[in-house]
């Protein structure tokens, strides 16, 4: 079945992989100057913040799905956008889910590196907007784990993706909703298919997160 | 046209320092002019490293003034660099780390590679300039640093213990590039606990203790007779 290119097989995966990589590059772009922000910037209540932010980290999938939903139905303040039950509802859902990991991974990477340069970025002259250029860059490798690390956690999760997606088939079945219904219409052969690419992508994610890592160590130190 | 006006002498009048309710730095006033090695001297704790930061400016006195010779010490900015103890290296080549410098100095970006391999090359590291800054051995981190506050060009360069973490090899590599810098018109203040490294470097010596200047004077005649007791004591190695 995957060595075949199934086309309902392949639909799904392309779907999945389309919607998590929109999220995590929407959560990227949200996620990682607020965390570059947090890191550098020095204001009242910026401890209570962090705590917040690490807090959302173990944010629940059902918990974002249902307010995503509440947000987007016929009735919610963005009711009118009409994107409920399809793709987009799907992207803002996992965006919100992912960019508190990678806000707070950036967090901790840009500080430890802030702690380290600050005096002689200073000593250079380097206004904020250079330093914190300077940081992301040269947290370069532990931010693109960090990346991974959220593209992990959108294209592996259920629970907002059924809420607001709706698991139409077609339309917004990605692999993780299809597992869970083909499993329990029991066509084990479409969900063992799915659950096997999912569980190699994670598997390659890792993997991937892993060399970048080693080879960030070996030659750049 | 007038020709630009130097930097020094620079100024320290009543200078304090407290933080955490400590006084670090108790009222230094001091004048440091053009010409020779000055180096601030003094056991650990001494507030050494704070003064030579209060002097640069990344640390701002809590009561007095440190004024520089120009009428806006911003204007200055890149006319003075600093070496630290331990050297901090971006995660990028030595020549980049060097050009770095450069860059937030707003020269451009040609001029800045020949700068920069000069400046590496000056330190004798051009052969190094390629690898990735932060595999290099502590002494060779520490001359990329010296490149890079070198090829600013600055008329002022502080160094707060640069061979500290070093063995005797990399120090004496370290201390001959200061004294090229210094030979090359760069006025040389430089912070150190080390009784030798002073004797090796010191065109003058400014001593502190406790947050104050207890003596001040040519590095021969602060060797060979301290007024001080306790200079005196530090320099026959006793602590203090």
């Amino acid at each position: 079945m995957i060595a075949g290119l199934d086309p309902q097989l392949v639909r799904i995966v392309a779907l999945s992989l389309g919607v998590s990589l929109s999220a995590v590059l929407i959560a990227t772009l949200v996620g990682m100057p607020i965390g570059a922000s947090i890191a550098v910037a020095r204001f009242p209540g910026r401890q209570a913040t962090i705590v917040l932010l690490n807090a959302l980290l173990g944010l629940p999938a059902v918990g974002v799905g249902l307010l995503v939903y509440l947000l987007l139905s016929r009735a919610g303040p963005l009711g009118e956008f009409g994107i409920l039950f399809t793709p987009a509802a799907m992207v803002v859902a996992q965006a919100i889910l992912v960019a508190p990991i990678i806000a707070a991974f950036s967090r901790q990477a840009v500080e430890d590196a802030w702690r380290e340069y600050r005096e002689q970025l200073d000593s250079l002259g380097a206004g904020p907007f250079q330093a914190a250029l300077t940081l992301l860059w040269d947290c370069r490798f532990s931010l693109l784990t960090t990346v991974l690390a959220g593209f992990g956690r959108a294209v592996a999760e259920v629970g907002t993706v059924m809420i607001v997606g709706g698991n139409i088939d077609g339309v917004t079945r990605v692999m993780t909703t299809a597992i869970a219904l083909e499993t329990s219409k029991g066509d084990l052969p479409l969900a063992l298919g799915l659950g096997i690419i999912l569980m190699g992508l994670v598997l390659a994610l890792n993997a991937t997160a892993h060399a970048v890592t080693e080879f960030a160590k070996r030659h750049y130190g | 046209m007038r020709a630009p006006t130097s930097l020094l002498p620079l100024r320290l009048e009543n200078v304090r320092f407290e933080a955490g309710g400590r006084r670090i730095i108790d009222g230094i006033s001091l004048e440091i002019g053009h010409g020779g090695r000055t180096v601030i001297l003094g056991p650990n704790g001494a507030g050494k490293s704070v003064l030579l930061r209060l002097c640069h400016g990344l640390l701002a006195p809590s009561a007095g003034r440190v004024t520089w010779n120009l009428q806006q010490p911003s204007n200055g900015r890149h006319r003075q660099a600093m070496v630290f103890q331990r050297p901090v290296m971006l995660r990028r080549s030595a020549l980049a780390n060097v050009a770095y410098g450069l860059k937030l100095a707003g020269i451009g970006a040609r001029e800045d590679h020949a700068r920069a391999s000069k400046a590496l090359a000056a330190v004798g590291l051009e052969h190094l300039a390629g690898r990735s800054a932060r595999v290099l051995s502590g002494g060779e981190q520490q001359r990329v640093a010296l490149a890079r506050a070198w090829a600013l060009e600055p008329e002022v360069l502080f160094l707060d213990e640069p061979t500290a973490n070093l063995d005797p090899a990399a120090t004496r590599e370290v201390e001959a590039a200061i004294a090229a810098i210094g030979d090359a018109g760069t006025k040389i203040i430089m912070v150190t606990h080390d009784l030798g490294e002073a004797k090796r470097l010191a065109d003058e010596i400014i001593f502190i203790h406790e947050g104050r200047v207890l003596e001040r004077a040519g590095a021969e005649r602060f060797f060979s007779a301290p007024t001080s007791r306790e200079a005196a004591v530090f320099i026959n190695g006793e602590l203090l």
